[in-house]
């Protein structure tokens, strides 16, 4: 076979560009509900973004919710969130306790943790937060602003490199992968914090890149083969068969490493690589399913004008 | 078959894998580590506005020495004091005792008034030259002061001024001791009593020597990671950066064979070099560093990747393997360069707009992207290159190539 005849010969394989409508609407099914828990259920937002106290402790003898509860009570933090940890999420007694309240001053924290001491027995503390109500506001400022900035550069980046449809296609794909991991995060509750905002971005450098690729191969596709009246739904659907290896490929060793966190790291980073582990996801599919499919629209659509100013007769 | 070639292959695989072994732990092990994995405490101090002490930055620099010298005093391995925009500090505590006492000392004021019976303030802390604990004969527990020239003179002449009544020593306010004065002081010392321990009277000496802040200054976070949560933290770290580490190098022996684990001794080569970096740039290596480095490993194969595609399809075009490796990497290098340059625009904007931790993640996650193009193209292409022309391995299959050109475009002298 040739290397013209293999080029053509991927024309068999399933298409996937005549599909998006189909592609478009699987993303919809998750996005459109995700939207939606976010203004209903919203985020389990952290004490960065919240602003509070968080101490995280270990009993030398195990303690129940109640006993904490009882503690807690006596200084009206009635509405702090305990956590016992266990193996089982039902436990119902253990040793280690994670108590969240609002943003406590200095003594009165000390005064809590002397009591939990007298009251209910004596203990190492694992971690201990103090967060601010004003810093979290800025935090989520910052990450907004860090977002559209990088947006914004990477659409001027690939506008030089490549044509500004490219660029756009593949920030749309990028404000696909982040509404996917914003709704699965509303839908699971799991918890968003500050490095929740590092794998947002994370995911951000991922899916440009992942994107990239396949549009560098549709750009060197279009230098050798276009010319006028090219089918770009053919050339679009045979550069991502040629690179369909390398974005799985990819997406697999990103995702072994990932899995690897989330299995075997620590608590504090397990909802940081559940983040990274759907946002690869959705950054490999939106790169095949959803910006290529995009520039395809737009560019025919740049096409026909060109090419056709009578009114579209179809 | 050359036998330079191979040598230089293999010499390259065996110094590569060698240095691995050996500098690998080591190596990590001597890059600071964050408060989150060695335990210590985190915190954020903000000045504020008052009627009489605004914040600008003369204050604030002298804010940071003052905390700098609180903070020496502490006796830790290596406290840091920073400054954060405008009107921030950050202070970082490793390994320190007991976190309540050491904010204690951190976030006080630190203002020394001596005040007369109708609450004129006569001296202030600027007029000590010394402070230190002291125990005296009845087993007191007390903080000696030593007063400036200037200083002994204002307390001889406040002393003088009122023997037989109160003097009151005030601390951010409030009184610390009201003693009764019976005669004149004129020596230039005088003692505050008063307090409970030797440790009180240490950490009022460390304030009181220090000076008093030129504004006020509020704690607006803190964070304590005690030493086991940071150990625990460490272990697992390490354990999922091997399974990680394990997971990509057997998936590209796998699929790739001989290239594979060619790009899997680049991936040391890699995780060494970004280490050694990480070490020169002095950076500390936090919890979200960490996984930045596990994170990049499944990243950094991404070149090698794409270099392996593009030479197999040259392969199947019916080139030779040495042609095809050569337009290969030729082919792989734009593709290569345009999509880690997106990825380093984000990282670049994630280190700007991250504080702390962030920003440490952003470091690794950029540099990993810039080390990982430069292993591919410099390491791969130059072993690759060795094993095609060493000419001992020409079944395609060896490179991961599982379908063969048909037709007569060939070249035989590869089959």
């Amino acid at each position: 076979m040739t290397s013209k005849e293999r080029f053509e010969a991927l024309d068999n394989r399933f298409d996937i560009m005549r599909r998006s409508k189909i592609w478009f609407a699987i993303s919809l099914l998750i996005i459109i509900p995700g939207i939606f828990s976010m203004f209903t259920n919203g985020f389990n937002f952290g004490i960065d973004f919240t602003g509070g106290t968080i101490i995280d402790m270990k009993f030398e003898q195990k303690v129940t919710l109640g006993q904490v509860r009882e503690v807690l009570n006596e200084y009206n933090l009635g509405n702090a969130t305990i956590q016992l940890s266990g193996d089982e999420s039902a436990v119902e007694s253990s040793n280690a306790v994670m108590i969240r309240t609002v943003d406590l001053e200095e003594n009165e924290r000390k005064a809590v943790m002397a009591s939990l001491k007298e009251e209910i027995g004596d203990y190492t503390v694992l971690r201990e937060e103090k967060v601010g109500a004003t810093i979290g506001s800025e935090l989520i400022m910052n990450a907004v602003m860090a977002t559209v900035i990088s947006w914004i550069l990477i659409i001027a980046y690939v506008s030089y490199r490549f044509e500004w449809r490219f660029g756009v296609s593949a920030v749309l794909a990028l404000v696909h992968d982040i509404l996917v991991v914003l709704s699965i995060f509303s839908f699971t509750q799991k918890q968003v914090d500050s490095s929740f905002v590092a794998a947002v971005l994370t995911v951000i450098g991922y899916s440009i890149n992942d994107t990239i690729v396949i549009f560098d191969r549709i750009r060197e596709n279009l230098r050798l083969h276009f010319r006028k009246g090219t089918d770009l739904y053919k050339l679009a659907n045979r550069s991502i068969y040629q690179t369909l290896t390398r974005s799985l490929y990819t997406v697999f060793t990103c995702l072994f490493t990932t899995f690897a966190l989330y299995w075997f790291g620590g608590d504090t980073t397990k909802d940081f690589a559940f983040a990274l582990i759907i946002g690869f996801f959705s950054g490999c599919y939106s790169s095949i399913f959803i910006a290529s499919p995009l520039w395809v629209i737009f560019r025919t659509a740049a096409e026909k004008k060109k090419h056709a100013p009578k009114p579209a007769a179809e | 078959m050359r036998k330079d070639c191979l040598g230089k292959l293999l010499a390259a695989i065996v110094i590569i894998i060698a240095v691995f072994a050996m500098f690998i732990e080591p190596l990590a092990l001597s890059i600071r580590q964050g408060l989150d994995l060695q335990g210590g405490t985190h915190v954020v101090l903000e000045a504020e506005d008052t009627p009489t002490a605004q914040v600008n930055d003369d204050a604030m620099e002298r804010v940071i020495r003052i905390m700098e010298k609180r903070v020496n005093e502490l006796g830790l391995a290596e406290p840091i004091v920073q400054r954060q925009g405008a009107r921030r500090i950050i202070v970082e505590l490793p390994g320190v005792k007991d976190p309540d006492k050491a904010i204690a000392v951190i976030g006080k004021t630190a203002m020394l008034e001596f005040q007369d019976e109708d609450g004129n303030t006569v001296l202030t802390g600027t007029d000590l030259k010394e402070a230190h604990e002291q125990t005296d004969q009845q087993g007191q527990n007390l903080v000696g002061l030593e007063f400036t020239d200037e200083g002994g003179k204002k307390f001889a002449e406040l002393t003088m001024n009122n023997v037989g009544r109160r003097i009151a020593i005030l601390l951010d306010g409030e009184v610390l001791t009201a003693p009764n004065v019976k005669e004149a002081i004129t020596g230039g010392k005088a003692v505050i009593t008063g307090q409970r321990t030797l440790q009180e009277a240490h950490e009022l000496a460390i304030l009181l020597r220090s000076g008093a802040l030129p504004v006020k200054v509020n704690i607006i976070e803190t964070r304590t990671v005690g030493p086991s949560l940071g150990q625990d933290s460490k272990d697992k770290s390490v354990f999922a950066f091997a399974i990680g580490l394990g997971a990509v190098i057997l998936f590209m022996a796998g699929f790739y064979r001989l290239s594979g684990i060619i790009a899997d001794i680049s991936l040391m080569a890699y995780v060494i070099l970004l280490l050694a970096i990480l070490k020169l740039l002095d950076a500390t290596l936090t919890l979200p560093g960490v996984a930045g480095i596990i994170l990049s490993i499944g990243m950094a194969v991404d070149a090698n990747v794409l270099i392996f595609e593009h030479f197999k399809e040259e392969f199947l075009s019916g080139k030779s393997l040495r042609l095809s490796m050569d337009a290969g990497f030729k082919r792989a290098f734009t593709t290569i360069f345009d999509s880690n340059i997106t990825t380093i625009i984000a990282s670049i904007v994630l280190f700007c707009f991250g504080t702390g931790s962030i920003r440490g993640f952003a470091i690794t996650l950029g540099l990993g992207v810039v080390l990982s193009m430069f292993t591919a193209i410099t390491l791969t292409q130059y072993m690759v290159k060795n094993m095609i022309a060493a000419n001992v391995f020409t079944n395609p299959k060896i490179y991961g190539i599982n379908e063969l050109p048909e037709e007569g475009e060939v070249n035989k002298r590869d089959k």
